[in-house]
This record gives structure tokens, C-alpha cells and sequence, in this order.
């Protein structure tokens, strides 16, 4: 008898684990249910109640503005503690009164944050079509934000939403030029103001002693982490150069760079006083663009660079086939990401064709949110109202969309591994077991979870187990249950 | 203050007598080695995110300091925004008090200019060279200090473990094949020992699962939580998934007291490890004032609870807190700075001949600068390692050039970093 992994390698390494019933609708075809997905509308993430990154920034901006005028008021009270980007109160002493404004934007932000993430995750547990949601976390992570900025800690939820879901079946210049627009990640990466050294405002400024000038980051992590990768090529002089192609990128909103502008506050806007005029080198490449064109100009030509592709097919590959992906299977991706100008889902096809993402054994060590959504969807778990739901993601060592690096969560077994690591998901198995008792089946689970990759050893010691608790707990903590 | 070196038989122990008990390699694993004499205790702190090195220790003497930082520069000794005096030429950013009186007590050797061997600027490659130790990046899935406690003397070796990872998951700077501990802490409930034991049972024909099932009830045995006053606390918050809630400096006060806790036991590592994240400083850094010195005030309290802890084990410690690279030496547009190349590192404890500033200070002016931007690298931190790794650990020096840092001619051992008792 010859086993077909198929189907449990599509519901559990493409998909987010499966759900009872999954393998069994999978059928024959795991390229065809794989394929099936690739073909439907962009996936939204149905949630009655989420806000658009908008609306919550002209909140955030209207706190601020308030706590700048009773800091006005106050004239001698301590400054800058509550700015963005500084998620630590100041060192001096603090009043109560002080301290209550300074928590007012956590307090906004931490309420939205939960309901993303709850919303997410009941969407997970919930979803048909787990490949492309699946694909959805790859690029959220490829474009990573995170959360222990406390300016993004309110919009890091919308930036899946509005800038990655939309695309993630389309091209990938538009997802890139969506992403580097959203505010989330102007302000993540530091570049709304960020000011062309001989740009008016730079010029207005000086004749104040002021200085004003570029802030890097965002072209340095474009460059490295969004487009061609670290080994391209590049050079400091593109970096600052990009950089200065990007100055004017900025969001509308009071914060002292310009005009309040009502209508984008919260939005995208290109600031024309802080764009550094003139054309620019980028990456061996002239631009002599005005203004916001220059910098859609570069990035059109960034998504399509030969690096770029090797860069994108690499992260999938490591992602869907293995740490130390086959360099065939690279080149066939990039081969496809290139022929189709950035066209996603031929890109995916191409990697669902790699013969070497269908082989057993299973290489992919599950990170703690693979894990915990495997569970989830494999018991129809409900996801509860209130912080609670989503506390597990921290336990397990990977709190939602806070990777604490613009590089995102690591794609590798040893970054997960670790004993004390494995040790969270062992109590944490038995934590759900304990409280589900003897209320699933869990004799049939195993097939129906894992397919022909459920080992005769895990179905033996399941059979030997003392409780239907013990035996769910021996389930979850399989070795084929850790990886996919 | 502290408690002692006893660990009340809790779940854990009792797992690792009855796993021992079943027999079989198991066994083996969890038979500790007999306490030996040998004292020296190694800490190593990684600053993630590259710490602005002319903030922590600004050269408030440097004719160009001033004028390149604008408002991020700290001015000279003097009331309470000053920097902490050193030697008349450096000083200490504000936030380090702790690390002053240690400098004071001659405990706090500074390193205003150093640089591992990577010149490019990005953190990921950087921190990479920073824990492997090798001059490419990616070159290598081992890290330098677990390549150093492969060459460990026995004399130095006391527990099972000889390395711990204050974290879920091992750093790439203590993994390879000496065999480390990861610890953090727990809000879960603990297991029957019989369904541990089934899934030991399982795990034993995976090798990797059934080594890192291994390692973690080592550890918890290892860690004694009943006995932290941290984790006593947290285990009675019954309610307690919330470690979303917990500012840093709870976290890293629970995470020193735990590291204390290992280094502190007859059977326990001599090497711990973790992480600090938060020094990206592209915007608003503050100066005197403002975000990094919160930052680095926060990492000060923790350091001086990590002596408190330490106790009596705290003369024969050597702590490391290094980052990736440094930053621009001129302030960017944004009141922050942005990646550079050479930072401050600190060598602390009372193992360390301290009270001094290691500099052979390379000036500001533009011509000093590497490419222009920034502070240019005099001391390559894999110098430092040597010399710690040398006289503290006793690693021999034909391994330390060979396989704890293989190609590092460029970056030869220095006498004299530690007391002379240490050497």
C-alpha cells in the first residue's frame, strides 16, 4: 500500500493545520484544493468593527494635540514622554496627572490591537481557503511591523488589512507600493519626517538654526528586508540616496511637519516642502522624477529586479519546503516571479509545482503561531471575547504582530526549537486537553489531523494513554503534530 | 539576602529521580556532575538593535562631539544632565548610574570604540557576525560561545549544562553541540509526571525532541521557581496570561534574579546569555533626557540587581554587554541616529580589572570618520571575547584562534582585562 501524504501536507505545511473533515474534502487532488484557492476574491477579514487606520490616527492625532495644549498650559511640566516611537515613560518624576495623559494612547490603541488580533484568529480557525491566509501571514511577517512601537500598536492590524489582503492574489509592485504607503509603516520605519537636506522646509528651518534632515531607516529596510535583499549589491550611497528619493513620504496630521491638512489626516500624503528636489542614483539606476514619482519610480523598478525575485523566492521556499531550501526549487520560483513581472499567483504555482514542497519526512518545525492555530483548528476551538483569547500567542513565545524587528519572525527550526520553548507547548497541550476532557474523539482525531503522516508510534501510545485527556495531550505533542 | 543553594524537591526533580529511576540513557542526562571548585561565572548581554555608543559613554571632550550631535550630545560633568565623569574625557550617559559606582569601585572596564569584524549596516548580518563570531555573515549555525564551552576545562565545568539562554529558544551565540539550557519563565501549569513520561517515551526515538525534552526538565529542575520572589509572585497570579502587560524592567529583573539563580548553584552553568531590544534609535533619542537614556537606565537597574543576586559569586563574574554596531556620529534629520559602525561595549563585574576607559580614541573630525559617518572601530570586540574567554574561562588559547573564532589574526588576545588573580 502506497500512503498519500498529499493531503496532509496541503491542510498542515500550505494550510493552517487541519480542521476535522479538511483531508477528507482535500481528496485526491491537494494541488487542486491548493489551486482552487489561488483563484477566489481577495481574502478580507470578515470582522464587523474593525476601523480603518484612519479613523484610529485622527484619534490618535486629536489625543495628541490635546496633550500638547495641556503641556502648553502646564509650560513647565516634563516634555516628550509621550511622543511616538518612545513606549517608555520619561525618567523624571512623573505627576498623576501627567501619567493618565500619557497612558490616554495606549488606552486607544490596546482595545483595537486585541480586536485585531482576535479577528484574526477567528478568522484562522474559521477559514476555507488556509493557503491563502497562510500566504496572507507570509507577506504580513515579509513586511513586518511591530508592536513593541507603541505608534504602531494601533495600526499594525490595519496594515495586514488594508495593504497586504488586497494584493496578496495580485502583483507585486502593488503590494510593495501599497505597503511602503500605509501609514503603519511610514511611521514604523521612521520616515514621515524625515527631510531632504535642501528641501524648503530644510531651508526654512536653517534660517531658524533649526536643523532638519533625512532619517534612513525606511530606505535601508526596503533595500534589505522588502526588496532586493542584504547581498544585492547595494551600496551606503543608495541607501542615502533612496532615502532622499523618499523624503515627503509622510502621513497628514498635526505633527509639526506641515500644514493639518483635515482631509488626509491619518493617510498617506506626500509632503512636497520636505521632498528633497533634484534626480537621484538609485542601485545603478537615474531618476530625475518630481516629487512622489521618483520614489513609485524606484520601487517599480525594485519589485522587479532579478535580486528581488531570488530574495521573495528564497523566503518562500525556506517557508514551504525547508531551513536550507533546494536551490532548485529557488530558481524555479524566481523564474516564475520574473516571467510574470511580479504576478503573485504564478508565483505560488510555481511553488505548489516544486515537487520537493510534497516530501516527507515533515521538515518545517511549526513556530508558536503555526502551532497554536494548528490547534485551534484542529479542535474547533472557540475564540473567546476579551484579552484572553489571544494571551496564548505570548505564552508560547510569539505575540501577534511583534516580532521586534523590521525583519520579521525567523523561518527556521532553530529559531523555535528551543527546550524551554517546546516545554511552553507540552503545558500548553496539556493545559487544552485537561480542560476538554473527554469531550473529542480523539481516537479518530489523529487520522483526521495528520492523514497518512500520523505514525503508527503516536496512534500506539494514544491507544496505551490512560484518559481520553492524556491521549489529546500525546496528540498535540507528537513529533508530527510539532511540524509540518 | 538570597537564598540559598538548595532546591526544594518540587514536580520537576522529582520527574528527572523517576525518569532517572526508569533506566535506560535517560539516565544519563540527568546525573549532575559533582560540584568542583572552580568559581568563574560569565555573562554576556546582547544590546539588539545597535546601541549608540557616543551617547552611553559621550566623549564630551572631543572638539567635534558637540557640533556633530546638536541636541542628542550630553554636555561635561556637571549638575544633573551632565555626564557621569570618567576619566576628563569620557564620561557615562546619565541613565548608568549603576555602572558609575562600578566604575568607581574599579568593576567597570569601558569600550568607547569597538566593533565586531562586520562593516556593512544592517542588524540582521550584524547580529549575526556578533554571535557567531565569524567575520561573513550566515557563514556558520554555531555561535562562539557555545564553541567556547566545547573547549571548557573540566575544572570549569559543573553542571550537565554548562551554558544557559535566558529565553524560550537558544541564541545563535550558544548554539552547537555543547549541550545549553533555555529558561523563561512559565504562567502555565506543570504535567502529571506520568503523561511526561509518555511523551518522554515518545520522544525518544526523535532525537531532537527527545534532547530538548532533556534540556528543559534539566532546567526547570535547574531554575527552582518556587524559590524566586518573581516567579513566586507570578505563579500566584492564578489568572496570570499576561506577560503582554509587563513593562521591561519587570522583565529584565525577572530575568537577571533567574540567571543569578543558575549561576549561583554548585551544579549550575558558568555561562548565561540574554537579549535587550530597544536600541534603534532613528528618531526622537533624546539626549540628557528622552528615550535612550529611559533605555539604558532601565538596563542599569537590572545590572545592579544581577550583583545583588550574584552575591558572593559576583567576585569571580565577568559580564559582557555588547550590541551589533554603533551609530552615525552626526545626529539624522529626525533627532535620532542611524546605523554606523563602532559603539561602546562594557566589561563588568569584580572579576574585571576595571575603573578604567580602553580607548585608543580615533576623534571625531571628518577625516577620522569611517566613511565619513561614523566612528571608526579601534578594537575588534572578538579581542575582547579572547581575553575574557582566555582568562576567566581558561579556554586554551590554540582554541580560541581555531575554532572558537577561526581567521581572527586581525584580532589578537589582550593581557590585563581581567584582575590578575583571574588570568
Amino acid at each position: 500500500m502506497s500512503l498519500n501524504y498529499s493531503p496532509a501536507i496541503a491542510a498542515n505545511r500550505f494550510g493552517l493545520g487541519a480542521k476535522p473533515g479538511e483531508l477528507g474534502v482535500i481528496g485526491a487532488d491537494a494541488r487542486g484544493w491548493l489551486e482552487a484557492q489561488l483563484r477566489g476574491p481577495a481574502p478580507a477579514l470578515p470582522a464587523a468593527g474593525l476601523r480603518p487606520s484612519a479613523e484610529i490616527l485622527s484619534d490618535a492625532a486629536a489625543i495628541r494635540q490635546q496633550l500638547q495644549s495641556q503641556r502648553r498650559a502646564a509650560a513647565a511640566g516634563p516634555a516628550g514622554a509621550a511622543e511616538e516611537g518612545n513606549a517608555t515613560a520619561g525618567a523624571a518624576p512623573v505627576s498623576t496627572e501627567a501619567l493618565a495623559a500619557i497612558m490616554r494612547l495606549p488606552q486607544l490603541y490596546r482595545p483595537i490591537y486585541i480586536a485585531e488580533v482576535r479577528a484574526r484568529l477567528r478568522n484562522a480557525v474559521a477559514t476555507e481557503r488556509p493557503w491563502v491566509e497562510r500566504l496572507v501571514y507570509f507577506w504580513s511577517n515579509h513586511f513586518a511591523v511591530s508592536v513593541d512601537k507603541l505608534a504602531v500598536l494601533g495600526v499594525a492590524g490595519s496594515l495586514e488589512r488594508e495593504a497586504i489582503r488586497p494584493h496578496v492574489l495580485g502583483n507585486f509592485r502593488e503590494l510593495l507600493l501599497a505597503v511602503e504607503q500605509h501609514p503603519a509603516m511610514l511611521l514604523y520605519l521612521d520616515n514621515q519626517r524625515s527631510v531632504g537636506p535642501t528641501s524648503m522646509l530644510a531651508q526654512r528651518a536653517a534660517r531658524r538654526e533649526r536643523t532638519l534632515g533625512l532619517n534612513e531607516n525606511l530606505a535601508r529596510e526596503i533595500l534589505e528586508l522588502h526588496t532586493l535583499g542584504v547581498d544585492a549589491g547595494y551600496t551606503q550611497a543608495d541607501v542615502t540616496s533612496f532615502a532622499k528619493v523618499l523624503t515627503g513620504w509622510s502621513l497628514g496630521g498635526g505633527d509639526g511637519a506641515g500644514p493639518m491638512q483635515a482631509a488626509s489626516i491619518g493617510q498617506f500624503l506626500f509632503r512636497p516642502l520636505l521632498h528633497e528636489p533634484g534626480a537621484k542614483t538609485v542601485f545603478r539606476r537615474r531618476y530625475d522624477q518630481a516629487d512622489q514619482a521618483q520614489g513609485r519610480a524606484v520601487l517599480n523598478d525594485l519589485a522587479l529586479a532579478s535580486p528581488t525575485a531570488r530574495h521573495i523566492a528564497t523566503k518562500l521556499a525556506r517557508h514551504f519546503i525547508a531551513d536550507d531550501p533546494p536551490p532548485a526549487a529557488v530558481a524555479r520560483i524566481a523564474q516564475a516571479f520574473e516571467r510574470g513581472g511580479g504576478d503573485l499567483p504564478q508565483v505560488y504555482r510555481a511553488l505548489i509545482a516544486c515537487e520537493q514542497a510534497w516530501q516527507t519526512p515533515l521538515a518545517k518545525y511549526k513556530t508558536p503561531q503555526d502551532y497554536l492555530l494548528s490547534i485551534y483548528r484542529g479542535l474547533q476551538l472557540p475564540v473567546a471575547d476579551g484579552p484572553r483569547s489571544i494571551a496564548a500567542f505570548d505564552v508560547l513565545g510569539q505575540r501577534q504582530f511583534a516580532p521586534g524587528s523590521p525583519a520579521g519572525w525567523p523561518d527556521r527550526s532553530d529559531d523555535w526549537d528551543g527546550a524551554s520553548a517546546l516545554m511552553k507547548r507540552i503545558e500548553f497541550a496539556d493545559a487544552v486537553a485537561q480542560r476538554l476532557g473527554g469531550t473529542r474523539a480523539v481516537a479518530e482525531l489523529g487520522p483526521q489531523l495528520l492523514g497518512a503522516t500520523y505514525s503508527d508510534e503516536t496512534r500506539a501510545s494514544l491507544q496505551r494513554a490512560a484518559s481520553d485527556g492524556q491521549a489529546l495531550t500525546l496528540l498535540l505533542t507528537a513529533p508530527e503534530f510539532l511540524r509540518r | 539576602m538570597h537564598r540559598d543553594h538548595h532546591v526544594p524537591i518540587n514536580r520537576r526533580s522529582l520527574l528527572k529521580l523517576g525518569l532517572a529511576a526508569s533506566g535506560a540513557a535517560f539516565a544519563a542526562r540527568y546525573s549532575f556532575a559533582a560540584p568542583a571548585a572552580s568559581p568563574s561565572r560569565f555573562v554576556f548581554i546582547i544590546l539588539r538593535g545597535a546601541l549608540d555608543g557616543l551617547s552611553a559613554v559621550p566623549p564630551y571632550a572631543d572638539p567635534d562631539y558637540a557640533r556633530l550631535r546638536g541636541e542628542l550630545a550630553i554636555a561635561a560633568p556637571a549638575g544633573s544632565d551632565g555626564a557621569l565623569a570618567l576619566d576628563g574625557f569620557f564620561g557615562l550617559n546619565p541613565g548608568l548610574q549603576f555602572m558609575h559606582e562600578a566604575y568607581a569601585a574599579r568593576e567597570l572596564l569601558v569600550l568607547p570604540a569597538v566593533a565586531t569584524a562586520y562593516r556593512e549596516r544592517s542588524h540582521f548580518d550584524g547580529q549575526d557576525v556578533l554571535e557567531s563570531g565569524i567575520a561573513k555573515p550566515h557563514a556558520t549555525q554555531t555561535g562562539w560561545l557555545n564553541r567556547a564551552l566545547m573547549n571548557l576545562p573540566s575544572t570549569n565545568r559543573r553542571g550537565r549544562e554548562s551554558g544557559v539562554a535566558l529565553a524560550q529558544n537558544v541564541p545563535l551565540v550558544l548554539r552547537g553541540s555543547a549541550e545549553v539550557a533555555s529558561w523563561s519563565p512559565s504562567v502555565l501549569p506543570d504535567l502529571d509526571d506520568d503523561t511526561m513520561r509518555r511523551i518522554a517515551d515518545r520522544y525518544a526515538s526523535d532525537p531532537l525532541l527527545a534532547r530538548r525534552l532533556a534540556e528543559a526538565l534539566a532546567a526547570g529542575s535547574l531554575a527552582a521557581r518556587p524559590q524566586s520572589p518573581a516567579m513566586g509572585s507570578e505563579a500566584q497570579d492564578g489568572q496570570a496570561m499576561r506577560t503582554t502587560e509587563r513593562s521591561t524592567a519587570g522583565r529584565y529583573t525577572e530575568i537577571v534574579r533567574t540567571a543569578a539563580g543558575f549561576l549561583r548553584r554548585d551544579d549550575g552553568p558558568a555561562v548565561a546569555v540574554f537579549d535587550t531590544t530597544g536600541w534603534d534609535t532613528h528618531f526622537n533619542e533624546g539626549g540628557a533626557q528622552g528615550q535612550l537614556r529611559t533605555r539604558l537606565s532601565v538596563l542599569d537597574q537590572s545590572l545592579r540587581i544581577l550583583k545583588e543576586t550574584l552575591g558572593d559569586v559576583w567576585p569571580r563574574t565577568v559580564v559582557l554587554l555588547a550590541t551589533e554596531f554603533g551609530r552615525t556620529a552626526a545626529a539624522n534629520g529626525t533627532r535620532g541616529t542611524d546605523h554606523g559602525t563602532a559603539s561602546a561595549a562594557f566589561l563588568l563585574g569584580g572579576a574585571v580589572a576595571g575603573g578604567r576607559v580602553l580607548a585608543d580614541w580615533p576623534g571625531l573630525s571628518a577625516r577620522a570618520l569611517y566613511q565619513q559617518r561614523d566612528l571608526k572601530p579601534t578594537l575588534d570586540l572578538r579581542s575582547v571575547m579572547k581575553s575574557v574567554l582566555h582568562d576567566h574561562l581558561q579556554i586554551a588559547t590554540g582554541a580560541l584562534n581555531h575554532d572558537v573564532f577561526p581567521d581572527s589574526g586581525a584580532a589578537p588576545y589582550i593581557a590585563g582585562l581581567l584582575r590578575a588573580d583571574e588570568a
